[in-house]
């Protein structure tokens, strides 16, 4: 294997006395789908609005595609290929399904220093998002404001605006986060299409999502990554059961 | 979608036969009136691109009627009469002032935001009292209208369809502007501004244009404004004024087409029908007694605003 796509060394961040990632190192390769699970208040969300650049780091570095990205703003990143979605819904409530993800396409598509067309009739934005819509399930949904679709439709529209913009790196954070059994399973199906295309984190509770999905696993606790390894493995480490796997059962 | 096209048609067919009715009626007060609410329908429309499309709660748009006042005022004053060179001043220096303002304010969000344009605001205003040479506290006298070629502010009627024309291109070009891809990334900031962040868009500089493009149309508010009154004094400045422009956006409806043109109408009517027109002389004397409770209650039945009544927000 190559240079990892993802390059994460000794990253830390605190709140207070609090060490929310603590020591962080991580490798993700492209292609490859790692699921980073562990109880609540491990502080995996941190994590991801870390490497997402939502979060200042205390210490550590980022290296993404050979290059350090550790200073760089939120939007700096996801022009370079970083994408995320958040585990509390966040999308741009007044605004239709279809023009949420019409504006991750246009966040994509360079500056936006455009004056005068309409944007939501342009189908250089508008084809694009009808294709992500397709493709996450929603295109039924296109013209529905966001703020009344349902909580299931709303975490399926977070992926949409993340793959919106042609990511390189998928950072999702509960994707399945409140779903019924049957959202979950489509969900698991979608994310499951995108393996391999797209380079993936995925934070997880649903265990049996985790297991299907990943290719490998880092189990973080307190803030700090006490094993990664391939699901099998994960399943069997005596440390991990004892620190997560064990609470759930 | 209908309706609110006849809507605005007919507004814009009563807008248009105001004059001559007015005129056969003997009544050019009216002219004068609707003029006046015109030019700050104009300021309103400009806050709105910023306040209500873009959420940056600005406490400071009188600024720009300074600005655009005492350019046209200042050049008028030392000779220069030519409207293009007094208009062009008045937007020019107010889009600059603005690109001052912004670029310190727009760093920071929420009271910060609010107080740092209040504070510009008062800056401009304490020197506009201090220019002893222009009238100081008192003000001056405006020498005589903006001079154009084929077009003469002098002729009131003239004036009036001068401002009715902009008012419009005003409402026009916040309407492109909000819907194109500029517009899209303000909405979107204001609207989330995480969501807009994880998605690549730096809302900084879109802000910061914005924020400039309303200051040059407050500017032109300015330089309408001197004209209207043929005085100038630091007053224009006022946060009151501020104030004033702001409460019109919000009454009007935030982040509508009509909401600061309906807010604006709304709140300087009252207020003259109450200073004026009311057939109780105790609440013509104490008028501003009045129209506080009016807003108030207005703000609270009308949540949406004015324009709220008419359908649902419009992009
Ligand atoms: N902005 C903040 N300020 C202070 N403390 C915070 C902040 N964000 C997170 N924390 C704390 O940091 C720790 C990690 O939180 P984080 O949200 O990253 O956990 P998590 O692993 O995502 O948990 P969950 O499974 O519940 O989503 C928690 O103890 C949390 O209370
Ligand atoms: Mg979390």
């Amino acid at each position: 294997m190559g240079e990892a796509l993802l390059e994460v060394r000794n990253l830390a961040k605190s709140f207070g006395a609090l060490r929310a990632t603590d020591g962080v190192d991580l490798e993700v390769h492209e292609g490859e789908t790692l699921a980073i699970i562990g109880p609540n208040g491990a502080g995996k969300t941190t994590l991801i609005s870390q490497l997402a650049g939502n979060l200042r780091s205390d210490a550590g570095r980022v290296r993404f595609a050979g290059e350090d990205v550790t200073a760089l703003s939120a939007p700096r990143r996801a022009r370079k290929g970083f994408a995320r979605s958040f585990q509390i819904t966040s999308v741009f409530p007044e605004f239709s399904t279809l023009e949420n993800v019409a504006l991750a396409v246009q966040a994509h598509a360079g500056h936006s220093l455009r004056f005068w067309r309409p944007a939501m009739s342009d189908p250089a934005l508008i084809e694009p998002a009808r294709q992500v819509l397709k493709e996450v399930g929603l295109e039924t949904r296109a013209g529905v404001i966001a703020a009344n679709l349902s909580h299931g439709e709303h975490r399926q529209l977070e992926v949409a605006m993340a793959l919106a913009t042609q990511p390189r790196l998928l950072l999702l954070d509960e994707p399945m986060a409140g779903m019924g059994i049957e959202e979950s399973e489509r969900m698991i199906a979608l994310l499951a299409s995108l393996k391999g295309r797209l380079t993936i984190i995925l934070v997880e509770h649903d265990m049996d999502a985790v297991f299907r999905l990943a290719d490998r696993i880092s189990v973080l606790v307190y803030g700090r990554i006490i094993a990664t390894d391939s699901p099998d493995k994960i399943k069997l480490n005596a440390e991990v059961r004892k620190a997560y796997l064990g609470e759930e059962a | 979608m209908k309706t609110r096209a006849i809507l605005w048609g007919a507004f814009v067919l009563l807008l248009a036969a105001l004059p001559p009715v007015a005129l056969e009626l003997g009544q050019p007060f009216y002219l004068d009136l609707v003029r006046r609410i015109m030019i700050f329908a104009i300021a309103a429309i400009s806050l709105n691109l910023i306040l209500g499309y873009g959420g940056m709660v600005s406490f400071g748009h009188a600024a720009y009627l300074g600005v655009g006042g005492y350019a046209v005022g200042i050049l008028a004053f030392h000779g220069f009469d030519n409207g293009l060179l007094q208009w062009g001043a008045a937007i020019g220096g107010s889009a600059l002032v603005a690109l001052a303002i912004g670029a310190v304010s727009i760093r920071t969000s929420g009271v910060y935001f609010i107080m740092i344009t209040l504070a510009f605001t008062q800056m401009l205003y304490y020197l506009g009292v201090s220019l002893e040479e222009y009238g100081g506290d008192d003000g001056m006298r405006l020498r005589t209208r903006s001079e154009f070629p084929l077009v003469d502010l002098k002729d009131p009627v003239t004036f009036y369809y001068v401002v009715l024309g902009l008012m419009l291109l005003s409402i026009f070009i916040v309407f492109k502007l909000v819907n194109s891809r500029f517009g899209m990334v303000l909405r979107a900031a204001k609207s989330n501004e995480a969501r807009a962040l994880a998605i690549g868009f730096s809302p900084y500089p879109y802000r910061l244009a914005a924020f400039v493009i309303a200051g040059a149309m407050g500017g032109l508010a300015g330089a309408l404004l001197v004209n209207h009154t043929s005085y100038l004094t630091p007053d224009f400045m006022h946060w009151t004024r501020s104030g004033e422009i702001m409460f019109m956006v919000i009454l009007g409806g935030m982040a509508t087409h009509a909401g600061p043109v309906a807010g604006a109408f709304a709140f300087l009517l009252v207020e003259d029908m109450l200073s004026a027109w009311v057939p109780l002389a105790f609440v013509r004397e104490h008028w501003q007694l009045f129209l506080g409770p009016l807003l108030v209650l207005s703000v609270l039945f009308f949540r949406r605003g004015l324009a709220g009544i008419f359908g649902k927000h419009d992009g």
